[in-house]
């Protein structure tokens, strides 16, 4: 998804003179074509994310649409109060993007995870949270994001992830994408679980449970108009996300739920609240956070009854 | 050829207006009275002599910036907004009031015209005022940006990365003034975090430094008139000030960081002011 990233903003730097990219000393070759449409418009910020959010807000102050890119936890959980009160109490039109997250640092240890980002970023007022499931949501997104002036957070993986759309999808932020329709159970992705839901969704299809897919992109808003006309089709909700189960987008579907009046059972896969002491690639850290399709499925079979 | 600066109009200025903010601070029970005294002078130096601004058209694109990073300042910021017009003076009578604007620390920009950035959480002003005047760089603008800091504000490490990277950049249109008043909220600056020698290390961090008498308004605006430099570098003019400057009983005396003065105190402080006989 990186160089998704970085080549759709080369593209839209070409004719959209607000758009800066500051970095937090990472991806530096990355943005080598970024560099050449206009060298005044890449910054590299040293490791110092904490100026590099203000500095941001200053420049989407004064008129630009900078985009703040580093590791995940390092652009959010670091700097959160920067951009609590620098961007979005001033609602400066900045777009943070956290790279590698969820566990596509699984291997480089906790300090390199980032599993409470979407909690704490959706508490804030006027934030957007987006986790777009492969490259081309990603590059969908950029565009849109730059339609409105409201400060955004990207969560992408790394690099390598399989893509799910066969064509450009028309993403609307806020407007979920329904990837496969379905009948006996909802599974709601947002981010880089997409490929593995699909796959649970496959072994379900096999024991004659017919699940539709949805593409959650944008945690925040919730698209709440797919939600209430969900509810009336099922009885099972299922949230997956490569995040904590604790505020992230399983808690909001939950949030959304307790103001319905109908009864919806839901199933949320996530990481558990504890830190990954052990060393492990992402598949180990899916497998032992139970963010696998066989353990996706078995477990919706068994809600069911079945 | 240098400007030249009416010294005697700015220093009654700076009267009336540290008049002004005692009043507000009795009434309203708003603290850090002494905050506000010690940056009056900087604040009148900038708004009545130094900026490029325009209250009838806060938003003019080619603008000077000016940021209270200091955001407890916010009273005195208040008043001198008001005087150099960019509202009424009597929208001040709601301060502190429920629903208002007018508060212990300043607004957002969106709130309140004048004010460029909300500040009252320490350490954000100044990488502010950097990714404006970066912006301005990268626009081609040619308005400058200013920053005034707290000495107890300098604790906080963004402070430090911003000064590296405007250094780095050669952010030449970037000017910080520490209002260098020895205190902060319950000790002095330099036995809670060494602040000391604070010239040397702007200086170390790639700025020009110069250290000035920050109630004199000779040696402010002299020093302004320096910026930008013509080495590339950005400034950093370092005030020497005293907290409560102006008022005997409250000059250097921290215990006005947080207490409010009572209605007698208010007539000794005018008549210290020399705005009441």
């Amino acid at each position: 998804m990186r160089n998704a990233f970085a080549d759709e903003m080369t593209k839209l730097a070409a004719t959209d003179p607000r758009l800066v990219v500051l970095s937090g000393d990472i991806g530096n070759k990355l943005f080598d074509k970024f560099k050449a449409v206009d060298e005044l418009r890449f910054y590299n910020c040293g490791i110092a994310e904490a100026n590099m959010m203000g500095v941001a807000a200053g420049m989407a102050l004064s008129g630009l649409r900078p985009f703040v890119y580093t590791i995940t936890p390092f652009t959010t959980t670091r700097c959160f109060e920067q951009i609590r009160v620098d961007v979005c109490y001033h609602h400066a039109p900045v777009v943070i993007v956290g790279t590698g997250s969820g566990l596509s640092y699984s291997d480089l240890g906790p300090t390199h995870h980032s599993l409470e980002d979407m909690a704490i970023l959706r508490t804030l007022p006027g934030m957007r949270v987006v986790a777009p499931c492969d490259a081309s949501e990603l590059r969908q997104v950029l565009h849109e994001v730059l339609k409105d002036n409201s400060p955004t957070y990207i969560r992408i993986g790394k690099k390598g992830e399989a893509d799910i759309h066969e064509a450009t999808p028309d993403l609307k932020l806020g407007k979920v994408l329904v990837i496969r329709t379905g009948i006996d159970v909802a599974l709601f992705c947002a981010g880089n679980m997409m490929a593995e839901t699909l796959k649970a969704a496959d072994l379900l299809a096999q024991s004659g449970v017919f699940a539709e897919v949805v593409s959650f992109h944008t945690v925040k808003p919730l698209d709440t108009d797919y939600l209430t006309q969900a509810a009336k089709r099922f009885k099972l909700v299922v949230t997956v996300e490569e995040h904590s189960r604790i505020g992230g987008f399983g808690s909001a579907v939950a949030e959304w739920r307790m103001s319905q009046k109908h009864q919806i059972t839901q199933v949320s896969f996530g990481t558990d609240d504890v830190f990954m002491h052990e060393v492990g690639t992402q598949a180990y850290a899916r497998n032992k956070f139970g963010l696998t399709a066989d353990n996706i499925a078995s477990s919706i079979l068994a809600t069911l009854g079945k | 050829m240098m400007r030249t600066h009416d010294l005697a109009g700015l220093a009654k200025t700076a009267s009336i207006l540290r008049s002004r903010i005692i009043e507000t601070s009795s009434k309203t029970g708003t603290p850090h009275l002494g905050s506000c005294l010690s940056c009056v002078d900087i604040l009148t130096a900038l708004y009545f002599d130094v900026l490029n601004i325009d209250p009838v058209n806060p938003k003019a694109p080619d603008r000077d910036r000016c940021i209270l990073s200091k955001g407890h300042g916010a009273m005195g910021l208040f008043h001198v907004l008001a005087e150099r017009g960019f509202y009424p003076l009597s929208d001040l009578d709601s301060y502190g009031q429920d629903g208002g604007v007018f508060a212990e620390h300043p607004p957002t920009p969106e709130h309140l015209a004048g004010i460029e950035a909300a500040t009252g959480s320490l350490g954000h002003g100044l990488p502010l005022g950097l990714g404006m005047a970066m912006a301005g760089r990268i626009q081609g603008r040619r308005y400058k940006v200013y920053v005034v800091l707290g000495d107890g504000e300098c604790n906080e490490g963004s402070v430090w990365e911003a000064a590296m990277l405007a250094s780095a950049q050669h952010v030449s249109n970037l000017c910080v003034i520490v209002d260098f008043n020895k205190w902060q909220a319950t000790g002095r600056s330099q036995e809670v975090m060494a602040l000391d020698p604070l010239a040397d290390k702007w200086k170390a961090f790639g700025w020009n430094a110069v250290e000035v008498d920050g109630h004199d308004f000779e040696e402010l605006l002299g020093a302004l008139d320096h910026f930008p430099g013509t080495n590339g570098r950005p400034t950093a003019i370092i005030a020497h000030t005293v907290k409560g400057k102006g008022v005997s009983f409250m000059e250097d005396d921290n215990n006005w960081h947080y207490r409010i003065p009572t209605a007698d105190e208010v007539i000794q402080a005018k008549k210290d002011l020399g705005v009441l006989q």
